[in-house]
């Protein structure tokens, strides 16, 4: 979401003094609570830092290794943070794994939006037998042991890379979507807007797309941040156990990861304790801005 | 009731098939099979055929599906090619580690939400309530795996109250003694797992309360003279508890599930640890049943929550 496209827009729209937009009072909502603001302000900083830090910094050389520096200590041999396992600079990994790390789930919320919301809307506006057999499917998909099939996809799955991480987590994280969008669209469908545009001929696809998709928006945006929120987490879980990214594309996960070996989460903190914090911090930030985004969403229904 | 009970053991039929269907698939899927590991320089391929041929491996795949539905309703997972014994008994071993852990995190995890939520949803916008309020946003939005390990790091290695590995200590003896180090081996990781579990269950029965106060009945028997202290405890929380009756099910399967990383990072050896064990030896066999054996637990959780949701709400069973 583009905060100066938003305010423009706020401008324009407040000359033609047209009721508020779903986004305007979203935001205006969000813009109350402080401890949102400072959480915003927070994730923006990281991401830019780790998005332009990773800019300067050649991927290849970050991972490769280096046995001489294996465990150095922060501030010896030019290392900031110390080095690890490997002898990669920690601070050059964090900024890598971070920016790998949100990338994955950014590409997972993409992915599982997508399929959940067009799952979601063809369902419940359509309802009756459709609407049964596809949510079967997500009750289905729902009651999987999706962490164990997880890893055992990225074990057997030709050609893995970061692409099919993706995917793998997105098989299993739309269903919630899916059923969010389902269970609103079809409450939706049944408002009178919907069988008045029904009754004048308006196609069921202009329906769905003019209509019923703007009107349950805002959802979509809280759906939005907490998923980005969640699949962070599953990502960093899986890489943490082994089972994630492979060890060519570091994530934060592959420094927490060090952390299963005793004598590193005893004595070499450095190497796994920053990357613990980072991904608290954004893990914390992410939700708590989709936590107020739900409020501030809520709100707009109550009104 | 006992009809709608039968029909939804009956749903649930189906559910399995396709759950060992899609199991069976990913087992064929995985690269090697059970003779894999036999296969040493000295091996003559002749004969690596003829037990394939045996085991039925080139037989139609809807052959060697039913075949492997009989062997396991006969109890046969196969045998492991790590360590040449029968999965079953594997499994056997390590899900006893896996329940005790589970049953003590669920029974910490009400100990703790119930009476949290009730504060909560009592004391509804006081400091009890916005602290608690607090607490389950943190719960809800720190990944689980850095939430234990810093438990572990804190508790386990810094301040050594507790052990970080293992599930009872050699050195255990007598009865007493043997239950006591098993209690003291899985306090931590089940206080942690607990912690993290409570937080939908005090949302809901805060949430419960808080909408069950401004209901009609409520404020009928408050008119009729009905003490606070009775209306709270007879009307409020007695509907404030369905949900939560909801969710015995659910969490106890979600707790088998989540065992994977509450046993990596406590190397607890229960069924979620074996399970990370024999995918990185590529012990498939193990794998297969293992995922099969979660996957019914989640559906079997799932069901017990339906059931014992028409059980305690009268008015679910009319439908």
């Amino acid at each position: 979401m583009d905060a100066e496209e938003i305010q423009g827009k706020t401008i324009k729209e407040e000359k033609v003094s047209a009721p508020p937009s779903a986004f305007q009072v979203l935001l205006h909502e969000f813009a109350r609570d402080k401890v949102a603001m400072v959480s915003l302000i927070v994730v923006t900083l990281i991401i830019l830092t780790v998005f332009i830090g990773s800019l300067f910094l050649n991927t290849g050389s970050v991972t490769q290794v280096n046995i001489l520096d294996q465990y150095d200590a922060p501030g010896t041999n030019g290392f900031l943070l110390g080095a690890d396992e490997g002898g990669h600079d920690v601070l050059k990994m964090l900024i890598v794994g971070a920016r790998n790390s949100i990338t994955i789930a950014f590409l997972v919320t993409l992915v599982n939006e997508g399929v959940g919301i067009i799952y979601g809307t063809i369902a419940g506006y359509f309802g009756g037998k459709v609407d049964n057999i596809m949510m079967r499917v997500v009750d289905f998909v729902m009651i999987l042991p999706a962490l164990m099939i997880e890893i055992v996809l990225v074990t057997i799955v030709p050609h893995y890379n970061m692409f099919s991480l993706v995917w793998i987590i997105a098989m299993f994280s739309w269903v919630g979507t899916a059923r969010l969008i389902r269970s609103n669209a079809l409450s939706e469908g049944q408002r009178e807007y919907v069988a008045a545009a029904k009754t004048s001929g308006t196609s069921n696809f202009k329906i769905i797309f003019g209509a019923v998709l703007p009107n349950i928006s805002s959802l979509v945006i809280v759906d939005a941040a907490l998923t980005f929120a969640a699949s962070i987490g599953i990502e960093t879980g899986l890489t943490f156990l082994g089972y994630g990214l492979p060890n060519s594309t570091p994530s934060l996960g592959t420094l927490i990861g060090y952390a299963n070996d005793p004598e590193v989460i005893t004595s070499k903190w450095w190497v796994w304790l920053p990357a613990a914090l980072l991904l608290l911090v954004l893990s914390m930030g992410i939700n708590y801005i989709g936590q107020a985004l739900r409020h501030a969403a809520d709100a707009r229904q109550r009104s | 009731m006992w009809k709608t009970i039968l029909r939804r053991v009956l749903l649930m039929i189906p559910q399995i098939i396709i759950l060992s269907l899609m199991v069976f698939m990913l087992a064929k899927m995985m690269p090697g099979d059970p003779f894999t590991g036999l296969v040493t320089p000295q091996t003559d391929p002749s004969q690596l055929h003829r037990l394939r041929v045996e085991a039925g491996f080139y037989n139609p795949w809807y052959v060697q599906y039913r075949d492997w539905v009989v062997n396991m309703f006969h109890g046969n997972f196969g045998t492991s090619y790590q360590y040449h014994r029968s999965v079953a008994s594997m499994i056997g071993e390590r899900a006893v580690n896996t329940f005790w852990l589970a049953l003590l995190t669920f029974v910490l995890t009400y100990l703790i939400a119930i009476p949290v939520g009730i504060i909560a949803g009592r004391y509804e916008s006081s400091w009890k309530d916005n602290a608690i309020q607090v607490y389950t946003y943190i719960t809800l939005a720190i990944p689980a795996f850095v939430f234990y390990l810093f438990g572990i790091w804190l508790f386990g290695y810094v301040l050594g109250w507790f052990p970080t590995s293992g599930s009872i200590s050699v050195s255990a003896t007598g009865m007493i003694g043997k239950v006591g180090s098993m209690l003291y081996h899985m306090i931590l990781p089940a206080l942690l797992a607990a912690i993290l579990a409570t937080t939908s269950i005090i949302q809901y029965l805060r949430s419960g309360i808080i909408d069950n106060k401004q209901e009609d009945y409520v404020r009928t028997a408050r008119s009729k003279g009905v003490p606070e202290r009775v209306v709270f405890s007879k009307h409020i929380l007695r509907n404030s508890f369905l949900p939560i009756a909801a969710f015995i099910g659910n969490n106890f399967a979600v707790l088998i599930g989540g065992s994977v990383f509450t046993e990596t990072i406590f190397s607890y050896p229960g069924l979620g640890q074996l399970f990370i064990s024999s995918i990185s030896s590529r012990d498939y066999s193990i794998i297969t049943a293992l995922v099969l054996i979660f996957g019914i637990f989640t559906l079997l959780g799932n069901l017990i929550s339906d059931i014992i949701l028409r059980v305690v709400d009268p008015r679910l069973r009319i439908q």
